[in-house]
C-alpha cells in the first residue's frame, strides 16, 4: 500500500488508465480539428467526438447526443445553463429558483443575474441535506423561468429528489437544471425519466480529464433555448464556440462508457466500503456524527464531525490520506462551510467536520489503514482538547459564555 | 496551507500538554476563544510564592498553528517572573512560528492566554489578600473571584 492515501473523490478523481489509452493518439497522429471539413484529419477527429457525444447521451438518458454540448467543465456548464436560460427567456420572467447548498458556479451566476436586475429564490435544505420538494413547487410562479438543483452534494454528498423536482418543472411547465457532477454514474440519473432539461456534466469526477465537461440541453419537449456566452465560430450547434478539446472529449466519452458497464457495480462496492469505515469511525470513537441523510447519500461519501477536534488540526494529523474538511481554517475565508450550516449543523461541529470521498481505486487495505490512523489520531487531538476534558466532566459547552473573537 | 517546520514541530510533538488544578491558589488559567470560531484555548501556569512561573499547562482545540501557539507559549513562560510574561507578544510567537498571515490570528490567541492566566493568578491572589485583610467580607471576595474566573474558566 502507498501513502499518501487518495480520500478527495469528490475534488477530483484520478483518471482511468483505459481512458488515458483511449486519449493518446488524438493528441498525436489523430490531431485534427474536428471542425476541419476539408480532408480525412478533420474527419477522423469529428468522428470520435460524435462517438464520444453518444456515450455520454447514453449514461445519462438522453436520447439525441446532440442535446450534449462540450464545455471546459462544470462551472462553464452550471454558467451557460444558468444565465443562457435566463437571459434568453427574460421576456416570461425573471425569476429563477435554486438551493443554498449548491456548488459556487451556481450560487455565485445567480448572484450576478440579481444584480442585473433578477430575482433568486434560495431554496432551504433540512438537517438531512435534502431539499424539499413541496418547497421548489411553493416557490413557482409565473415569472419562473429556471429551477436549477444540484444531483448529488460535494460536500456532504446527499441526493437531491430530482425526480420528484421533476415532475413539478414540467406539470409548470418550468425549465429544470441539474449540476449532476457528483452523482454521474454512481447514483441512479436519467434525464428523460427524471424530466431535467439541462444537466451539467464534468469528465474528471469520473475517472476521465479535467478541462473538459458537457452541458445537457434537451432538444424536444421542451425544446431549450440558450443564449450563447462565448460568441466565435458556432461549434456545439451554436451554443458554445470554440475549438473542441477531441482527446478530452474522446476521454470523457471513454470514463462514459466504462460508468455505463461498470458504474452500478462500482458503487456497490465502494458503499460496502464506506460503510466499513464509518462503522468503525462510529463504533471506536464516541461523539462521532455523520453529516447529513447517509440513506440518500452517494455511495463514496463520509462527511462526518468529530466533535472537540479542529478539521485543520485533523488533516495534519493524518497527512498520509489527503482528505477535505469544512473548517474555515483550511481557506483563507475563516467561514465555516456554508452547506454545513444551511443544514443547521453549528459552527462548532462544522469546524470538527472531515470529508472522506471513496472510489474506484480505494482498496479495503486503504480503509483499514485510515479507519486505524483516524481513531488513533482522535484521540490523540482529544486528549489536547479543552472542550473533550470539559465535555467528559459533564459540562454543557453550550452554556458557557465564550469569549467572542 | 504550507507551515513551518516549527509549527509542525510543535504540532506534532506539543510540549507541557496538561492540566493543573484550577482550584490551587497558586494556578492561574485562561480559557479563551470559542467552539464556533474554531478554536479555544486554555492555558496554566503555575506561580511559585517567588513569583516566578514554575509550571505552565495548555489544552488547545483548534489548527496546527493554534497548537503550535500555545505549546510555545507554555514553553515561554516556564522559569519566567509574571512581570516577564506579560511582556509575550504575539508578533514574538508569530515572527518565532513563522505563521503565514491567515494564522496570526493564533498567536492573537496565546497573547489573549497568556494575559488571562495572569489576571486569574492575581485575582485569586487579590482575594487571598482581601480575605486575609478583612474576615467579615469573605462572602464578598469570593465572589469576585469566581465572577473573574467564570468569564475564562467556565
Amino acid at each position: 500500500m502507498q501513502t499518501p492515501i487518495y480520500m478527495d473523490y469528490h475534488a477530483t478523481t484520478p483518471l482511468d488508465p483505459r481512458v488515458l489509452e483511449a486519449m493518446l493518439p488524438y493528441f498525436t497522429e489523430k490531431f485534427g480539428n474536428a471542425a476541419s471539413r476539408s480532408h480525412s484529419f478533420g474527419w477522423t477527429a469529428e468522428e470520435a467526438v460524435t462517438h464520444a457525444r453518444e456515450k455520454i447521451a447514453k449514461l445519462i438518458g438522453a436520447q439525441n447526443p446532440k442535446e450534449i454540448v462540450f464545455t471546459s467543465g462544470a462551472t462553464e456548464s452550471d454558467n451557460l445553463a444558468v444565465k443562457g436560460v435566463a437571459e434568453l427567456y427574460k421576456e416570461k420572467g425573471n425569476h429563477i429558483i435554486t438551493t443554498v447548498i449548491e456548488h459556487k458556479a451556481v450560487l455565485d451566476t445567480c448572484k450576478r443575474l440579481e444584480k442585473q436586475g433578477y430575482e433568486v429564490t434560495y431554496l432551504p435544505v433540512g438537517t438531512d441535506g435534502l431539499v424539499s420538494p413541496d418547497d421548489v413547487a411553493k416557490a413557482i410562479r409565473k415569472e419562473t423561468v429556471l429551477v436549477s438543483v444540484m444531483l448529488a452534494n460535494n460536500e456532504v454528498g446527499t441526493i437531491q429528489p430530482i425526480a420528484e423536482i421533476g415532475k413539478i418543472t414540467r406539470a409548470k411547465g418550468v425549465l429544470f437544471h441539474s449540476d449532476a457532477v457528483q452523482g454521474i454514474g454512481k447514483t441512479p440519473f436519467d434525464v428523460d425519466a427524471m424530466n431535467v432539461d439541462l444537466a451539467s456534466i464534468t469528465a474528471h469526477k469520473m475517472y476521465g480529464p479535467k478541462g473538459i465537461g458537457a452541458l445537457y440541453v434537451r432538444r424536444s419537449k421542451p425544446r431549450v433555448r440558450l443564449a450563447a456566452q462565448l460568441d466565435g465560430g458556432g461549434h456545439e450547434f451554436g451554443m458554445r464556440s470554440g475549438t473542441l478539446n477531441v482527446p478530452g472529449i474522446v476521454g470523457f466519452g471513454k470514463a462514459a462508457e466504462i460508468m455505463l458497464n461498470e458504474g452500478k457495480a462500482e458503487s456497490e462496492r465502494i458503499l460496502a466500503l464506506r460503510e466499513k469505515l464509518r462503522k468503525r469511525l462510529m463504533t471506536e470513537l464516541d461523539e462521532v456524527k455523520v453529516n447529513g441523510s447517509l440513506e440518500h447519500r452517494l455511495p463514496g461519501n463520509l462527511n462526518v464531525s468529530f466533535a472537540f477536534v479542529e478539521g485543520e488540526a485533523m488533516i495534519m494529523a493524518i497527512k498520509d490520506v489527503a482528505v477535505s474538511s469544512g473548517s474555515a481554517c483550511t481557506s483563507a475565508s475563516l467561514e465555516p462551510s456554508y452547506v454545513l450550516h444551511a443544514m443547521g449543523v453549528g459552527d462548532d461541529l462544522a469546524h470538527s467536520s472531515i470529508r472522506f470521498g471513496l472510489g474506484r481505486f480505494t482498496t479495503e487495505e486503504e480503509v483499514d489503514f485510515v479507519a486505524d490512523l483516524v481513531i488513533a489520531k482522535v484521540n490523540k487531538l482529544r486528549d489536547m482538547s479543552p472542550l473533550y476534558e470539559m465535555h467528559k466532566e459533564g459540562i454543557d459547552l453550550a452554556s458557557v459564555q465564550w469569549a467572542a473573537h | 496551507m504550507a507551515y513551518s517546520d516549527k509549527v509542525i514541530e510543535h504540532y506534532e510533538n506539543p510540549r507541557n500538554v496538561g492540566t493543573l488544578d484550577k482550584n490551587d491558589e497558586h494556578v492561574g488559567t485562561g480559557l479563551v476563544g470559542a467552539p464556533a470560531c474554531g478554536d479555544v484555548m486554555r492555558l496554566q501556569i503555575k506561580v511559585s510564592d517567588e513569583g516566578v512561573i514554575e509550571d505552565a499547562k495548555f489544552k488547545t482545540f483548534g489548527c496546527g498553528s493554534a497548537i503550535a501557539s500555545s505549546s510555545l507559549a507554555t514553553e515561554w513562560l516556564k522559569g519566567k517572573s509574571i512581570d516577564e510574561a506579560e511582556q509575550i507578544k504575539n508578533s514574538m510567537i508569530a515572527e518565532e512560528l513563522h505563521l503565514p498571515p491567515v494564522k496570526i490570528h493564533c498567536s492573537v490567541l496565546a497573547e489573549d492566554a497568556i494575559k488571562s492566566a495572569i489576571a486569574d493568578f492575581r485575582s485569586k491572589q487579590a482575594a487571598k489578600k482581601a480575605l486575609s485583610a478583612q474576615p467579615s467580607s469573605e462572602a464578598q471576595g469570593q465572589q469576585t473571584s469566581a465572577q473573574t474566573t467564570s468569564a475564562h474558566a467556565e
